[in-house]
């Protein structure tokens, strides 16, 4: 089976600071990968590069088959790669039901080739914020939710976009076990619909139930990659976590 | 046609003719700056509202029409002149042309003036965008300053007929073509606001980053926005060497073109198309008012303090104050 995302020799450098080094990567389709690594070793570049929010200078990113280098952000929405930012971003003078609606305007529109019926959008909208928990609040605005509602309604914009691909980028951080458990089990129901997912996190526990595979970044350098039982284990990421 | 459109065409109408009833000519020369304005402010928030990009540049783009109104009537002053002799009767079957004419003129200069600004500036954010703005209408002040054609620093003369045949005086004319451009101006306003393009405006206005990320092609709806903003304006500035009869660059360049056309829409509110034509209804007749009772120069004092209040109290506008109530109202 081919890669649904294949990252190559990436590099990005900011000033003289390299934030990603000659990353390589791929990620099967329908699979659910965990990537972690200390404060400021590059997860979130990684996932601005892969994303097209910031370009790389070297190396290429090829999704579902199709090298996506130089295209903007949102080209590789459109083509089916979504993400959901560290700290929420709704749209803040919208709606939570606005909030779905515009990745449904501007990409499954798009993509379907003809416009979109109101009364599915409509649908879509109820329906995603029924997966999330946040059906009865389709006419409030973001300002109302607390910190788990606006992840989840993070994970929800980004699935408005019918991804391919969904990368999360730590939507688990600072909220109770609980509530861990909740977005955890919206991930898991996601990747058994067929989508690929990379999760980025630092809470361990949740990043191994989650992943079936475990990449780790250490200053910019992917320096292990493999089941996630095995990688935990590897004395070079004890070492990057816990010192000699 | 939507029953929107036949109902603002028919609210229009309705002024015209209440105003017309007096029979007295100044009120046309009041209301044509007031609905000049309406259209103004609205186009002022097609970018400034809807995408959040501060245009301090709108005087320049209301000079831009004017100005090519200016050019193509002194053209057409001067065909003889200009023309080889071979091609001047086929000149003089075209011009003069008809000030509808030199309002679609208009808007399209303006228009390709905004889509330059946007391509140009539009990396830009916050306060930087805004700076620009102001820089470019500075430079294109210059140009026009420099431009001996359509007159220099020292103006040009329009004259004015006397008559519009059918329909009474000039003014009158004028009058009604700035309501019909009001008409079009609200009409596309709320058409924005109600498809696609207005929720992808709103997205930018919101978060960019998360607007790239939900698909939104950010780039390209914002130079959407700033060249209907642009073109409205010039339209609306395409009639005025006829209202003027003698137009200087240091007039159509005014600051009061810049200060109304954002303290407009932002007292009445910039969420939707109800607010500059609110703003502008309020703070235009008050400014006729102060013209007519103190002096024009209390115009500008009284845009400021208005603002000032706003920010204050009502940092929504007077359309967001009300919305809040209605909704403060359900909730109890």
């Amino acid at each position: 089976m081919s890669a649904i995302l294949h990252v190559q020799g990436l590099s990005k450098r900011f000033g003289g600071f390299v934030a990603l080094d000659g990353i390589d990567l791929e990620v099967q389709p329908g699979e659910r990968l965990g990537l972690i690594g200390p404060n400021g070793s590059g997860k979130s570049t990684l996932v601005n590069c892969i994303c097209g929010t910031l370009q790389n200078e070297t190396g290429s990113v090829a999704f579902d088959g199709n090298v996506v280098d130089g295209l903007a952000a949102h080209e590789r929405t459109h083509r089916g790669l979504a993400r959901s930012f560290q700290l929420p971003r709704p749209f803040p003078s919208l709606t939570l039901a606005d909030n779905l609606r515009i990745p449904m305007l501007y990409t499954v529109h798009k993509r379907a080739g003809t416009p979109l019926h109101a009364e599915n959008v409509e649908a879509r909208c109820a329906e995603l914020l029924q997966m999330v928990g946040l059906a009865n609040k389709g006419n409030h605005r973001p300002r109302d939710l607390t910190q788990v509602e606006m992840r989840k309604l993070e994970l929800a914009r980004a699935m408005a976009a019918e991804p391919k691909l969904l990368i999360a980028d730590e939507s688990m951080a600072g909220l109770s076990h609980s509530e861990i458990e909740d977005i955890l089990a919206l991930l898991v129901k996601l990747n058994e619909s067929g989508i690929t997912i990379i999760l980025i996190e630092h809470i361990m526990t949740a990043v191994m139930s989650f992943s079936q595979r475990l990449a780790v970044l250490v200053s910019g350098k992917k320096i292990a990659d493999g089941k996630p039982q095995d990688v935990v284990r590897d004395p070079e990421v004890v070492r990057a976590y816990l010192g000699e | 046609m939507a029953p929107f459109t036949l109902i603002a065409i028919a609210v229009a109408t309705a002024v015209f003719l209440v105003i017309r009833e007096p029979n007295i000519e100044y009120l046309f020369v009041a209301g044509y700056t007031i609905v000049q304005y309406i259209v103004l402010a609205t186009a002022w928030n097609i970018l400034g509202g809807y995408t959040g990009y501060v245009n301090f540049g709108s005087a320049a783009f209301f000079a831009m029409g004017a100005y090519s109104t200016v050019a193509l009537v002194t053209f057409g002053n001067e065909i003889d002149e200009l023309v080889p002799e071979s091609l001047a009767p086929i000149f003089h079957l075209i011009f003069p042309l008809s000030i509808p004419t030199l309002i679609v003129i208009g808007g399209v200069v303006s228009g390709i003036v905004g889509f330059g600004m946007g391509y140009l500036t539009l990396r830009l954010r916050g306060a930087f965008f805004a700076i620009a703005t102001l820089a470019m209408a500075v430079v294109l002040q210059t140009l026009v300053v420099n431009w001996e054609f359509v007159g220099g620093s020292g103006g040009a003369y329009i004259v004015r007929p006397g008559e519009f045949p059918g329909l009474g005086s000039y003014m009158q004319y004028l009058f009604a073509l700035m309501l019909a451009l009001a008409v079009l101006a609200i009409v596309t306003a709320r058409a924005i606001e109600r498809s696609r393009l207005g929720y992808g405006f709103a997205a930018i206005r919101d978060d960019e980053l998360a607007a790239e990320a939900s698909g939104v092609p950010t780039l390209r709806l914002k130079l959407v926005a700033t060249t209907i903003s642009g073109a409205l304006m010039g339209m609306a500035g395409a009639p005025f060497p006829y209202y003027i009869g003698y137009l200087q660059p240091q007039s159509a360049f005014g600051l009061e073109y810049a200060v109304n056309s954002i303290a407009m829409p932002m007292i009445g509110g910039t969420m939707s198309w109800v607010g500059p034509l609110v703003g502008t209804l309020l703070l235009g007749t008050l400014q006729q008012v102060a013209n007519v009772t103190i002096s024009s120069a209390v115009n500008l004092l009284l845009v400021g303090l208005l603002l000032i209040g706003f920010v204050i109290v009502a940092p929504n506008g007077i359309v967001g104050l009300v919305q809040d109530r209605l909704r403060a109202r359900r909730a109890k």
